[in-house]
């Protein structure tokens, strides 16, 4: 149901062009038959549920259409970002997983006391910055002054790095907050003070009894931040000229190349929804209260 | 922290008004003073075009403010209306709504706003249209999960009973009871619109030249990084500070109206 909301939402983006999608696409500088060729092309002639099922059944077999300005299948197109952009996520996911747990398990761990406090505030506002915030100020520092890094591209091997930073900075603030609050929530639990007694050590107590039940919400958060993720790569993307799909939407934007930009937002929309799936299934297989009751 | 949100606050709102006073021209070029370092004629130093990066922040800020009172406000108003219509009648009415919100919800973070945005044009109508499209899902979902419990509290039946009705018992026995909650809502909102506006003007999908925005600046100060690195940590700063204090005011808010939200 929400997959066919939307279809339908995307497919009904062209139709909210002011006036004819097909006059602001092409300009002024085309020929009558051009016009007419292309709204041919794209079926603007047709009923409108007469195209949305058009729409649909092209998309079943993977067509995107094609790219009004450079003719080339949109599928081809998505097929050379869309990689580029999953291996930023990826890595984004990375680098939030390896500074947040650990940082909330500390933050957890020294509950009330000043580090604590430090954690918390600090994360708490970097959460609330915007990636074009975060990702030139990363840039100015360690491309700029440090001169460790590259400013932006995609041609060497670092250039991930600062792209990945930004993304993965904002999402470990938002983890490292979780992941205190779910331990310390689990940490008064009886069984945490029967591990003690039995005299476990304090790492195997936190880690292995503990962080696993803690774990549950911030597997959620994970589904749920992974959006913001995928949409804060258009503006990563953009800001460290990373040619992943985010940048694609926006350079088709920049051109008005409605199809590509359409296709943009399915493709991320879609992957949003499929994330949030795996969550879903994700939740239950680690969860047995979950699992049964269900 | 209150007194630093206001502070800030405050601070942003003098400059304005001085700025306003002082006449300062943020759309006026001195081709001599093309990036210039913050100096006695330029304070916060001069942007690409040499204009003047202080006078333009200063109109920045009044349109990011004015984008977000007016946005916050529709939104706001539809949201709530959509919400309330959900949460009092339940059933049919309120599965269609709640799908219709699920199918917003499924577009994560700004893509749809920069999709509306994409389609609609650039400019300061078409960018308030695409924020307000997208804006009233989370005032609709959480004025409706609100209704729903307030909808079964004994002072909202006993007035049904006696007959009151159904403007009557959503305005005065319903929405009075949501206030709090909505003004807290409504002072987060203020920041995340004004990010997204910054976000989609930086994509130069927001407010165009030669009007001031905050966003569309910092695109600009990030292209000229390698030679005027005081205008993107200006620029950075500045919304820094100003999303901060909003932020604060909003968590002073919350803990002052004592509202409980489950996120």
């Amino acid at each position: 149901m929400v997959v066919f909301g939307v279809l339908l939402l995307t497919f009904l983006l062209i139709h909210l062009v002011p006036g004819d999608p097909v006059e602001v696409m092409l300009g002024e500088s085309v020929t009558q038959a051009d016009r007419t060729q292309l709204r041919a092309d794209l079926g603007l002639d047709q009923p409108l549920i007469q195209q949305f099922g058009t729409y649909l059944g092209k998309l079943a077999q993977g067509d995107f259409g094609q790219s009004i300005h450079t003719k080339t299948p949109i599928i081809e197109l998505i097929k050379t970002r869309y990689p580029a952009t999953l291996k930023l996520a990826f890595l984004s996911l990375l680098i939030g997983l390896s500074i947040g747990i650990p940082l909330g398990i500390y933050a957890a761990l020294k509950a009330g006391k000043w580090q604590d406090l430090v954690v918390t505030i600090v994360s708490v506002r970097l959460s609330a910055m915007p990636a074009f915030w975060l990702g030139p100020m990363f840039m100015l520092i360690f491309a700029v002054w440090l001169g460790w890094l590259p400013v932006s591209g995609m041609e060497s091997k670092d250039s991930i790095v600062l792209p990945a930073m930004t993304l993965g900075f904002a999402l470990s603030a938002i983890l490292t907050r979780m992941t205190r609050t779910s331990l310390l929530e689990v940490l008064n639990d009886d069984y945490i003070r029967t591990a003690r007694a039995k005299g476990l050590t304090e790492p195997s107590v936190i880690l292995r009894h503990a962080l696993r039940a803690a774990l549950l919400p911030i597997i959620t958060i994970v589904g749920l931040q992974m959006g913001s993720l995928l949409a804060g790569t258009v503006i990563t993307e953009t800001i460290f000229s990373w040619d992943g799909i985010g940048r694609l939407l926006v350079e088709s934007i920049e051109k008005r190349d409605y199809p590509v930009t359409q296709a943009c937002v399915l493709v991320v929309a879609l992957s949003y929804v499929l994330v949030n799936l795996l969550t879903d299934i994700l939740y239950k297989i680690a969860d047995p209260r979950v699992r049964f009751a269900s | 922290m209150k007194k630093f949100s206001l502070f800030i606050l405050g601070l942003w709102l003098i400059a304005v008004l001085l700025g306003r006073l002082l006449q300062l021209n943020p759309t006026q070029i001195d081709l001599n003073a093309i990036l210039s370092n913050p100096n006695a004629q330029f304070w916060l130093g001069a942007d690409d075009l040499g204009r003047s990066i202080l006078a333009r922040l200063l109109r920045g800020v009044e349109v990011s403010f004015l984008v977000a009172i007016t946005v916050t406000s529709i939104t706001m108003a539809v949201g709530v209306l959509i919400g309330l219509i959900a949460g009092f009648y339940g059933g049919k009415v309120d599965q269609l709504l709640m799908q219709i919100t699920d199918i917003f919800l499924a577009f994560p973070g700004i893509l749809l706003a920069i999709a509306f945005a994409a389609v609609l044009g650039a400019g300061l109508g078409n960018l308030i249209m695409a924020l307000c499209l997208t804006g009233w899902v989370s005032y609709a979902r959480l004025t409706r999960g609100q209704t729903l419990s307030l909808r079964n509290r004994q002072h909202v039946q006993a007035a049904e009973s006696l007959g009151a009705s159904v403007p009557r018992l959503i305005l005065r026995h319903i929405l009075p009871l949501l206030a709090s909650i909505l003004v807290v809502e409504a002072t987060y909102s203020l920041a995340s619109v004004m990010i997204a506006e910054a976000s989609l003007s930086f994509l130069g999908l927001g407010i165009q030249a030669p009007n001031a925005s905050w966003g569309a600046m910092l695109r600009d100060a990030v292209r000229y990084m390698l030679v005027a690195p005081h205008y993107v940590l200006i620029v950075g700063t500045s919304l820094m500070s100003l999303i901060l204090a909003i932020n604060l005011g909003g968590d002073y808010l919350r803990d002052a109206l004592d509202v409980r939200t489950n996120e």
